[in-house]
C-alpha cells in the first residue's frame, strides 16, 4: 500500500450498514435539543411523543400495515423473543410450535430452550439444498395444538428468500400463527403486509442504513401478544420501557427511503453482486451455498465455500488488506461446530468450515467487487499452497455429496 | 465476537516461516483433521547421533491462530534435542507469541502435540518398539488426555477446571461425564465433541460416550 490510501470493500451488509446522511440529518434535533420524554405532559414532552407518532405512521406505511399495528423494539432479536414468547404465554392449551432448521439464533435458541424445559414441543421443518422450506412437510406437521409457525423471510447467511405467502395459507387454513423474521427483507424485496397472510414480522433499522439498537414487532389487529417485561404503558401496553426516540425517527427514515428507492438501488446491489459471485466462482474448487441469484435469494447476499482452506483465516487475511466480509465457522475450540444453517443445506463440516459471506449495499462500487476479487483471489491461492487438506487422504470422511463436488470441481 | 490477536500472532499468520515438506525427512506427524477445521502436519529431518531436529516444516489447515503458532512451534523446535521436544508445553508457544486469546489456547496444544507425535514416533522407530509402548487404558491415562481438552471460555484444560466428573472404563468402551456448571450452553457441543474426539484417539478405545451434566458449577483447583 506504498503511500497510497489503504481501499477499504466492505462487504458485511448482512451484520450491519452504513447510516445514511439523510438518516443522520433526521435524528440529529433528538440527539440534541429535542431531548424530551415522551411521556411527559410538557411541551418537550409532547414534541418526542409527536414525533414518535409520525415516525410510527412512517414506518407502517413503508411496511404495508396500520400504525397501530407497529410496536418499537430494541432490535429484531428482541421482536422475534417478544412475539413468540408473547404469543406463548397468551395460550396455554397450545404448546406445539414449528420452525424452519435456519432460524436466527434468537428464534432457534429460544425455542430449543423450550424444548429443553418441557414448556413446548418444537417441530424442525425440512429444507431442500438451497434452504427451501417444503411447503408439504409444513401442511404435514401442523397439530391442532399448534400455537404459531415461525420461519425466517430472507435467511442472514445463504440468502434464502422463503415463499412466504404459500407458507403463510396453509398455517391459515389451520388457523395457526405465522410468524417471520424479516430482519434482512426491508428495502431489499418488495413486501406489503396488509397483502400477507402473516400475523407477526420482526425488522430491525441498522440492517437497512439505519441506526443500531431499534427493530420493530408488527402484530396483526386481533392477534393478542402479552408483554414479557414489566414496565410503563408504552407501546400500546406491549414493550415498556422509554422509547429510543431518536433511532425510531432514525428507523422510519431509512424504512421510508429503503422501499423509495428499492428499485433503483437493488438492480444496482444485484448486478454487483452477481459480478462478485461470477468471479469468485471462477477460482476452482469453490461452491455458492443457498439458491443461485435471482429471485430465490435476497439482493446482494453470497455465501462461498472455498474448499480446502478454513474460513476464519480467509476472513482474516481479507481483513488485513481492506476487504471486510463474515465466515460461516468461528473456531472456538478444537472441535469446530459449523453453522447450523449449513449443515441444515446438507454441507459437510470441512465445507462449512471454508466459507465466506460477502454481503454487499446500495454503498458498494465496482471497485469493491474488484478490490475484493483480487484479494480473495491472492488470499485463497496463498493458504491452499500451505494447506495441510490434501482432500484424497481424507476422503473416507466425506459424504458422497462432497466427493462427487470435488471430483466434478476437478474435472 | 471479534478475536483480538496479537501483533506478533498477526505477523506470524501474514508471513509464516518454514511452509512446506523437509526433503528426506524421517519424522512426520499430523495432528488433527479437516472435520474439526483444524489440522497441522510436520516433517523433519532428525539427527540420529545428535537426536537434534535439523530442519522442520509444517502445512496447515486452520483458523489464523492456527497457522501462526505452527509455524512459530517449527522455529521453537528446529535445532532442538527430541527429549527438549517431549519436555515443552503450550505454554512456550503461547509466550514467544504475546499471548492467545481464550477461545484459541487450543492451538497451541495442537501444535505442540504434533511436535511431540513426530518425535516420539521418530524415537520409537529408533528403538524398534512401537510407538504406543506400554500404554495402558485406564482412569489415569484417560485423564491425562483429557488434559488437551481446553475449555473455550477459559482457556484452561477441562480437567484443571474440575470439570471431569466420573471416567469409566470397560475393556474399549469409554464413559466421561462432565459437569458443565456455569459453563455457557453456547460451548456444550464444542466440548462435549472435543472430548470425544480425544478419547477416540486414544489407543483401544471402540466407543466413547460423552456426558454432559448441567447444574453443578465448577471451580478451580
Amino acid at each position: 500500500m506504498s503511500g497510497t490510501q489503504k481501499h477499504i470493500a466492505y462487504l458485511d451488509n448482512g451484520d450491519s450498514t452504513q447510516m445514511l446522511p439523510e438518516v443522520l440529518e433526521a435524528m440529529m434535533p433528538y440527539l440534541s435539543h429535542s431531548y424530551g420524554n415522551p411521556a411527559s405532559l410538557h411541551q418537550l414532552g409532547l414534541d418526542a411523543e409527536n414525533a414518535v407518532d409520525d415516525a410510527r405512521d412512517s414506518l407502517a406505511e413503508s411496511l404495508g400495515a396500520k400504525s397501530n399495528e407497529i410496536y418499537f423494539t430494541a432490535s429484531a432479536t428482541e421482536s422475534n423473543n417478544l412475539a413468540l414468547s408473547g404469543l406463548l404465554a397468551n395460550y396455554p392449551d397450545k404448546r406445539h410450535v414449528v420452525v424452519s432448521p435456519i432460524e436466527h439464533a434468537s428464534v432457534r435458541n429460544l425455542v430449543k430452550q423450550w424444548q429443553k424445559n418441557g414448556i413446548a414441543e418444537v417441530t424442525f421443518l425440512d429444507v431442500d439444498d438451497n434452504g427451501m422450506v417444503d411447503p408439504q412437510h409444513l401442511k404435514k406437521s401442523l397439530r391442532d395444538d399448534t400455537l404459531f409457525v415461525s420461519i425466517i423471510h430472507g435467511n442472514n447467511e445463504i440468502g434464502t428468500l422463503q415463499d412466504i405467502k404459500t407458507l403463510g395459507e396453509i398455517c391459515r387454513e389451520r388457523d395457526v400463527f405465522f410468524h417471520s423474521d424479516m430482519a434482512q427483507s426491508l428495502g431489499k424485496v418488495p413486501f406489503n403486509l396488509s397483502e400477507l397472510p402473516i400475523d407477526l414480522a420482526s425488522f430491525n433499522s441498522h440492517k437497512a442504513h439505519g441506526p443500531k439498537g431499534v427493530g420493530a414487532l408488527y402484530v396483526r389487529r386481533k392477534v393478542k401478544v402479552r408483554r414479557i417485561m414489566e414496565g410503563g404503558p408504552q407501546e400500546q401496553n406491549l414493550r415498556p420501557g422509554t422509547e429510543n426516540v431518536p433511532a425510531i425517527i432514525g428507523f422510519a427514515k431509512a424504512a421510508e427511503i429503503a422501499v423509495r428507492d428499492r428499485e433503483v438501488a437493488m438492480a444496482q446491489v444485484e448486478s454487483l453482486t452477481q459480478k462478485l459471485s461470477e468471479k469468485l466462482l471462477s477460482i476452482p474448487h469453490t461452491r455458492l451455498n443457498g439458491p443461485g441469484h435471482g429471485p430465490n435469494r435476497l439482493p446482494g447476499s453470497i455465501n462461498i465455500t472455498f474448499s480446502y482452506i478454513e474460513g476464519e483465516a480467509v476472513l482474516m487475511r481479507l481483513n488485513l488488506q481492506g476487504v471486510y466480509v463474515s465466515s460461516g465457522s468461528a473456531c472456538s475450540s478444537r472441535a469446530l461446530v459449523p453453522s447450523h444453517v449449513l449443515t441444515a443445506i446438507g454441507l459437510v463440516h470441512e465445507e462449512a468450515h471454508g466459507s465466506i459471506r460477502y454481503t454487499l449495499s446500495r454503498l458498494n462500487t465496482e471497485a469493491d467487487v474488484e478490490h475484493a476479487y483480487q484479494v480473495t483471489l491472492k488470499t485463497v491461492e496463498s493458504l491452499r499452497a500451505m494447506t495441510a487438506f490434501i482432500p484424497e487422504e481424507h476422503s473416507e470422511r466425506e459424504s458422497d455429496h462432497a466427493k462427487t463436488f470435488y471430483k466434478k470441481k476437478s474435472e | 465476537m471479534a478475536i483480538k490477536y496479537s501483533q506478533k500472532v498477526i505477523n506470524e499468520f501474514t508471513n509464516p516461516e518454514n511452509v512446506g515438506e523437509v526433503d528426506g525427512a524421517n519424522a512426520t506427524a499430523t495432528e488433527g483433521s479437516p472435520a474439526c477445521g483444524d489440522m497441522i502436519t510436520y516433517s523433519m529431518k532428525i539427527n540420529r547421533e545428535s537426536r537434534v531436529i535439523e530442519d522442520i516444516k509444517f502445512r496447515s489447515y486452520g483458523c489464523a491462530s492456527n497457522i501462526a503458532t505452527a509455524s512459530m512451534a517449527t522455529k521453537i523446535a528446529k535445532g532442538r534435542t527430541v527429549d527438549e521436544i517431549i519436555a515443552l508445553t503450550p505454554k512456550t508457544v503461547t509466550e514467544e507469541l504475546d499471548g492467545l486469546p481464550a477461545v484459541k489456547i487450543h492451538c497451541s496444544v495442537l501444535a505442540i502435540n504434533g511436535l511431540k507425535a513426530a518425535v516420539r514416533k521418530w524415537d520409537a522407530e529408533q528403538s524398534g518398539q512401537s510407538v504406543e509402548g506400554d500404554f495402558t487404558l485406564d482412569n489415569e491415562t484417560i485423564i491425562r488426555e483429557l488434559r488437551d481438552v481446553i475449555h473455550p471460555e477459559t482457556g484452561i484444560s477441562i480437567v484443571k477446571m474440575n470439570m471431569v466428573h466420573l471416567v469409566e472404563v470397560d475393556s474399549g468402551s469409554v464413559f466421561v461425564e462432565l459437569m458443565m456448571g456455569e459453563t455457557d450452553d453456547m460451548y456444550f457441543e464444542n466440548i462435549e465433541e472435543e472430548t470425544r474426539e480425544h478419547l477416540e484417539n486414544l489407543p483401544g478405545v471402540k466407543t466413547a460416550t460423552v456426558k454432559i451434566t448441567e447444574g453443578k458449577a465448577y471451580k478451580f483447583k
